[in-house]
Formats: structure tokens, sequence, C-alpha cells
């Protein structure tokens, strides 16, 4: 993580990005060394298996979370529901997946119930503890289980929405926090470029 | 004895500390209390206070009836990793400095609601402090605003 950061930072540095415009290089530095995505074996919210060609043909925004999470997750959701509706009908041209990294507690019908409050074409995907770390390491996410004191246990995890176009390839991250304007700019960005 | 005693008189203490309907008020002052409403099947929610104790203290737990339990938390998001633990000490509160509890940062969690959090709602909560009597809080239920009406972090696309 430190040493893609401080790659990340270099590149910034270097006159990389094209302004200040840019929270993030528009590459990641390690699109270089081995790339964002790939394939990964999960089940959707109705059980059914799914896997990184259940994707393609269309650009996807994805990102990982857990349903425990009360803050992080519910507030990307929000924003990919926000976003979705904003796109019209472009939506339709996006698919737009949460990847449970607590495949412990998030079974597939607790996905479903917990997505039923959000745009409905927002897919939840979880799977077992072996084929989410998978699809983890493939996404190049960083997630860890840590106990709490006094018992139960939460995840830390990456925030990052990733931007992966039509043939499954990465794009670019948006980075938690990211203004309204600015995610839906990136995603008609994607979507018109697919 | 002797403990037995302390212990009594302590839990007396408390008792009288209750703010029941027309006690004094806490030293403790709470502005701003709310619960972020959470989508069905939730099995945690996030709620935000900001504290003010003027001659000092700390906030070291919180219990709602409304929930399995609560917790006092953190967050922290250094490098696009969202790291939440539990602050077993509780919150130091700085005599006369308004602490504030708020999304992304400082937060109550509680654990398990009994009903979904909804909109409109109410959390009945109590805090409790390391010298201030408790205190107790009927939080209201909100949306959280938008993460694009929260304060940009990189400021205005020119």
């Amino acid at each position: 993580m430190k040493r893609l950061l401080l790659t990340a930072l270099l590149l910034a540095a270097a006159g990389a990005t094209s302004g200040c415009d840019r929270p993030e290089p528009a590459k990641s530095p390690s699109a270089t060394a081995s790339p964002i995505g790939g394939p990964f074996s999960l089940i959707d919210t109705a059980g059914r298996p799914v896997t990184e060609k259940s994707l393609l043909g269309k650009p996807s925004a994805m990102f990982f979370g857990f349903t425990y999470c009360p803050e992080v997750c519910p507030t990307t959701l929000a924003e990919m529901t926000a976003a979705l509706k904003a796109l019209g009908p472009d939506a339709e041209r996006l698919n737009v997946v949460f990847v449970s990294v607590d495949p412990e507690r998030d079974t597939p019908e607790q996905m479903k119930l917990y997505l039923t409050n959000f745009d409905p074409r927002i897919q939840g995907y979880t799977g077992t503890v072996d084929t989410v770390a998978a699809a983890a390491k493939a996404y190049r996410v960083y997630y860890k289980k840590v106990p709490m004191e006094g018992g139960g246990y939460t995840v830390d995890h990456s925030s990052a929405v990733y931007l992966l176009d039509k043939r499954g390839e990465f794009v670019e991250p948006l980075s938690y926090g990211m203004p309204h304007d600015m995610v839906l700019e990136r995603l008609r960005k994607l979507i018109s470029s697919s | 004895m002797r403990p037995k005693t302390f212990a009594l008189a302590a839990s007396a203490a408390l008792l009288i500390g209750l703010p029941a309907a027309g006690a004094s008020p806490s030293p403790v002052a709470a502005a701003d209390a709310w619960c972020r409403a959470a989508p069905p099947g939730a099995p945690s929610g996030g709620c935000y206070v900001t504290l003010t104790a003027p001659t000092g203290d700390r906030l070291v737990g919180v219990d709602t009836a409304a929930a399995d339990h609560a917790e006092i938390h953190t967050m922290d998001m250094t490098g696009g990793v969202m790291r939440m633990r539990r602050l077993p000490d509780g919150i130091a509160l700085p005599a006369g400095k308004p602490v504030a509890l708020k999304p992304g940062s400082l937060h109550l969690m509680i654990i398990g609601p009994k009903r979904q959090l909804t909109a409109g709602g109410v959390v009945p909560m109590t805090l409790r402090f390391a010298k201030a009597p408790p205190l107790r809080l009927q939080v209201p239920i909100r949306m959280a605003p938008s993460p694009a009406a929260s304060p940009a972090h990189h400021g205005d696309h020119q």
C-alpha cells in the first residue's frame, strides 16, 4: 500500500495528472505492474454464480464493503443511487456492483435485504471467505478483519469505487467523498467511451 | 463492609444523579444529536452529537433500549481505507470545548437495532460520563446528507 501511494504521489509530482481537478491520477500506477481486475467467482443476491464475465459488455462501477459498515458503504450506495438516477436512460448502460468483504455475515439474503433501500440496479455480490479473498486480490482491494474489544469484529477496507470498461479493464478509481458532480462526470465519460 | 457501603452510596448517588423530569440539567451539554437512517437489515447504525463539558469530563459509555448495545467508535480514512475502532476509554471532553461526534470521525455505533432506523424515528439514548450524571437524549433519525452536500475535500472544479 505504502509503495503504491508513494508511486502515485511521485507521478502526481511529475505532472502526470492534467491539472488540479483530479484528486487521483487518471491511470493507476499499478496498471504498469499487474492489472487491477481479473477472474472472480462469487454469488449474487439470489445465490446465482457470477464471474468477471457477468460484467462484460457494459462498463462497471465496482466497490467493496460490508453491510455492518455504518457510514462509508451506505454513503457510497446512496451516492451510486443518486448517480444512477441522474444518468437517466444511460444508467442502463452501466453495471454497479457492491461486493462484500464480510462473507461470513453478508449472506445473499442479507445483501438482498440491505440493498432494497437503494437503486434496484445495484448488484450485490458475496461468496465464501476464499472466493471473496480471491476477488479482492484480483481487484487489489485491501481489507482486513479486525476483532473488536468486547466481541464481534469490523472490517477495514478500501473505500474507492473502481471504474472498469466494458472489457473489464480498469479505468480509474473514484475516491470516497468525491463531489457528486465529479462522480457523474466520470461515469458519463466511462459510459460514452465504452 | 466498607467497600459495600461505598458501593451502596455510589449507586445511591448515581440514582439521584439520573435526571428525572424537572431535575437540574446535566453539566454536559448535547447539541445537534442525530442518528443516520439505515437500510433495512442494517446490523448497525451511526449516531452523532456535539458535547460540551463546561468543567471537563469524559464520555465513557452509551446505552440504548433501541438496540442490542451501543459503543463509542472512531473512524479513520487514511489512504482511502476505512478503519473503524472501538474506543474502550471513551472520548475526552476538554473543559468548555465542544467535541463533535460526526460522520467520518468519532461516532456512537448502535449494534443490533431492534427496529429499523427509519428517518423520522427517534432513538432513545443515555450517555454516561466519568463525572457528570447520565444524559438522556431522544435522538432524531435523519437521512444522511449526501456526500456531495458535505464540504468537498478538493475544492470546486474550476
